[in-house]
């Protein structure tokens, strides 16, 4: 039995395409005031503190370190940092919160994806010996795994073009999401592909943001709050050549893990940067059609990297606490083709 | 909390160049080892969490993603640690979290540095708007803060050479050292070439490939561990700020606060007498008696004096770095990993020639960044 942890507080940078002004501390700092501010602690009221982000991005080395600044970590405080989404931070938060000692933790996360050459930078995430020298750019990846959906018959173009004029139209009510705008999915099928079998708009956004989630363990007494019931994440091999691409074992085996299955879910916020891996994710997680999925835009409508995990979390348990459903599944991915994923279950208790 | 053992620690031969292994193959070698020693099998891990320095040392984005195949971490968890020189030490206590909240029974944590693949003093020397330029790596950034420590504390300029001799002869003694250096004396020291006033090259750690790979369990895990396990008594972490007005880099305040942590979980309350032997980040000589004062192991400005009385020499009664330290060997990711994997080989009297005899007690300390970034362990042979 794991010790209920309820997410509190959750703030986000509107999403651009490229933000020449700021860097990686005044990303973090008006999220990270904005969260402590509503969940009405300060900096000193946290037992630990873990964020997410990668120096590739920011093109040098120890970029969290500068990003510390906006905490003012005097006192010293205690704190860590994973090298991935932001999704990640608020796991090792949340084992740390289950150990005991402490009560309350603040995550953050910021990407700024626009500096160099996105396609190029993540081909540096391959296998440096056999992958990484061939230089296969994320989005050629992605259309491998989508073509291999296709062949398989798990979903048609046309589905494809369907997320994304829904992901986009939803995107219309968050005052956070970069991309608002979408044709009717018949006519997005009309345009010429950019790496085949994917056209624009089945790619995301880059983006630059930042985000920050505080967390505490949950109040007894009734108290109405949004509570993460489970929380785990798999790895599935690198080498794309055995792997079924068609599928998402590491993904489903999290969501059982994490009691996805043990009820009905109302919302799924899902990592899904292309079209057809949203489509993949949803067989994968037998989700029904009466769930909402990605009403925020989801990764169609802002993808920061390292943040944009996170703020699937986020979304989701702001979604509730607003009233918008009883339960809620999130979702964060990592690496080529969905190689990485985790599975955030959330309930209003 | 549930208690945490270590039951399997192995690392790799460390040299200037693994050009035999590749990244992979290096880590392997350490997770090999450490399985071994634990008598278990990738199969018996239920995750791993991996630390390294920042990824342009190996030019790698985010390289778990690809080692998850070697580290036999499919279908499992793989975490990433990176919290600049403390990444090794982070990454023990990030592990040892997953056990003491029950969330895995047995984890394989691992931290590496292939820094052949890259140039570390180009890597640390980044131009960053609003920023002074360290152009000096890592030396440049240390040796005022060195002077200002011989200043305050009245320090002879002889004190930082006798840690450099004692650790490279610390180092002969164990097989897995970089550096061999069994005719280093305090002549050959002074003589070295001088890169960073008053850090002479025979002062200052290698640059090493290298791995380091622990096995952590629970409670059960650890009563049926095949060799004696290392129990953790504690573990803390502690981060401040690269600059403010003020902010003491000799003796930082997040060091102080995480020793104090840390005993307190321990049950310490004099470090000096109850600690057995201690394996501390010194990847500079004049860090240890630095590092001796800011665990509080003596009082302020006292540290070189126990440098010089030979207190922490293998015979003396608080053997500091019986493995030849940092200054032998520096995997940068694994430097911290090593210091906590150490501690826990004194403790289980697997530490071979460098065993400091009855040690019971143990601190393995990491740091980085600016003196900023501090993570500490407590391993003792009893279980708390």
């Amino acid at each position: 039995m794991t010790r209920p942890i309820a997410v509190v507080a959750f703030a986000q940078l509107p999403n651009v395409r490229r933000d020449t002004a700021r860097e990686e501390t005044e990303l973090v700092q008006p999220v990270i005031n904005e969260a402590l501010e509503q969940a009405k602690l300060t900096r000193r009221d946290i037992g630990f503190t873990c964020s997410g982000s990668s120096d590739f991005l920011l093109g040098r080395p120890f970029s969290f370190v500068s990003a510390l600044d906006a905490l003012a970590p005097w006192p010293p405080m205690s704190e860590s940092h994973v090298e991935m989404d932001g999704a990640w931070a608020l796991y090792e938060a949340w084992v740390r919160l289950q150990c005991g000692d402490v009560d309350t933790a603040l995550v953050y996360a910021y990407g700024k994806s626009s500096l160099g050459n996105l396609r190029d930078v993540l081909a540096q995430q391959l296998d440096p010996y056999y992958l990484a020298p061939l230089v296969p750019d994320s989005v050629s990846l992605a259309a491998l795994q989508a073509r291999a959906l296709l062949d398989a018959g798990g979903c048609s173009e046309a589905d494809m073009a369907a997320v994304a004029a829904r992901s986009r139209r939803d995107a219309a009510s968050n005052p956070f999401a970069q991309v608002k705008k979408s044709r009717a999915a018949s006519q997005l099928l009309d345009d010429p592909y950019l790496v085949a079998p994917l056209r624009k708009h089945d790619c995301p956004p880059i983006s630059d943001g930042a985000c920050a989630v505080v967390l505490a363990a949950a109040r007894s007494g009734g108290e109405r709050q949004v509570v993460i019931t489970g929380i785990d994440h798999r790895v599935e091999p690198h080498a794309l050549g055995v792997r079924d691409l068609t599928r998402s074992v590491s993904t489903r085996r999290a969501a059982e893990h994490a009691g996805l299955f043990r009820g009905k879910v109302d919302i799924a916020e899902l990592h899904a940067p292309f079209t057809h891996q949203e489509l993949l994710l949803l067989r994968e997680l037998s989700l029904s059609d009466d769930v909402k999925v990605n009403p925020s835009g989801g990764a169609l409508a802002a993808n920061p990297m390292m943040v944009a995990g996170l703020t699937r979390i986020g979304e989701a348990a702001t979604r509730l606490a607003r009233g918008e459903g009883k339960r809620a599944i999130a979702h964060a991915t990592s690496g080529p083709c969905l190689q990485q994923n985790l599975v955030c279950v959330l309930e209003v208790t | 909390m549930e208690h945490c053992a270590v039951v399997g620690i192995g690392q790799t031969q460390h040299r200037a160049r693994r050009e035999d292994v590749s990244l992979a193959g290096l880590l392997r070698e350490a997770a090999e080892r450490a399985l071994q020693d634990a008598e278990l099998r990738f199969q018996d891990i239920d995750a791993v969490v991996i630390g390294t320095a920042p990824d342009m040392f190996e030019g790698v984005m985010m390289p778990e993603l690809y080692l998850s195949d070697a580290l036999g971490a499919a279908g499992k968890a793989i975490t990433r640690v990176h919290t600049a020189g403390s990444v090794g030490g982070s990454t023990a206590l990030v592990a040892s979290h997953l056990i003491h909240a029950r969330i895995h029974g047995t984890v394989l944590a691992l931290a590496f540095e292939k820094q052949s693949e890259s140039n570390a003093m180009w890597a640390l020397s980044p131009v960053i708007p609003f920023q002074p330029q360290l152009t000096a790596g890592a030396g440049g950034y240390f040796a005022p803060l060195v002077r200002a420590y011989m200043r305050r504390a009245d320090a002879p300029r002889h004190i930082g050479h006798l840690v450099a001799v004692k650790d490279r002869l610390n180092g002969v003694k164990n097989p897995y050292s970089h550096l061999k250096l069994p005719d280093i004396d305090l002549a050959k020291v002074e003589a070295s070439p001088m890169l960073w006033d008053p850090i002479r090259q025979l002062d200052t750690c290698p640059s090493s490939d290298g791995a380091v790979a622990m096995v952590l369990t629970d409670a059960r895990g650890g009563a049926h561990s095949p060799h004696r396990p290392a129990w953790v008594h504690g573990g803390a972490m502690r981060s401040e700020p690269v600059m403010f007005s003020g902010r003491d880099q000799v003796n930082p305040r997040a060091g102080i606060d995480c020793a104090k942590d840390v005993y307190a979980q321990a049950g310490i309350t004099d470090a000096r007498k109850e600690l057995d032997v201690a394996e501390i980040y010194v990847p500079f000589s004049w860090f240890e008696p630095m590092w001796l004062e800011n665990l509080g192991m003596c009082a302020k400005g006292d540290g070189w004096k126990l440098t010089e009385a030979g207190v922490t020499a293998l015979d003396g009664d608080l053997p500091i770095n019986p493995s030849g330290g940092v200054l032998c060997t520096n995997p940068i990711g694994a430097s911290g990993m090593l210091r906590f994997a150490e501690a826990a080989l004194q403790v289980r009297g697997m530490a071979g020639d460098h065993q400091v005899d009855g040690a019971r007690r143990a601190l393995g300390h990491a740091y980085g960044g600016g003196s900023q970034f501090f993570s500490m362990w407590i391993v003792g042979s009893d279980k708390p």
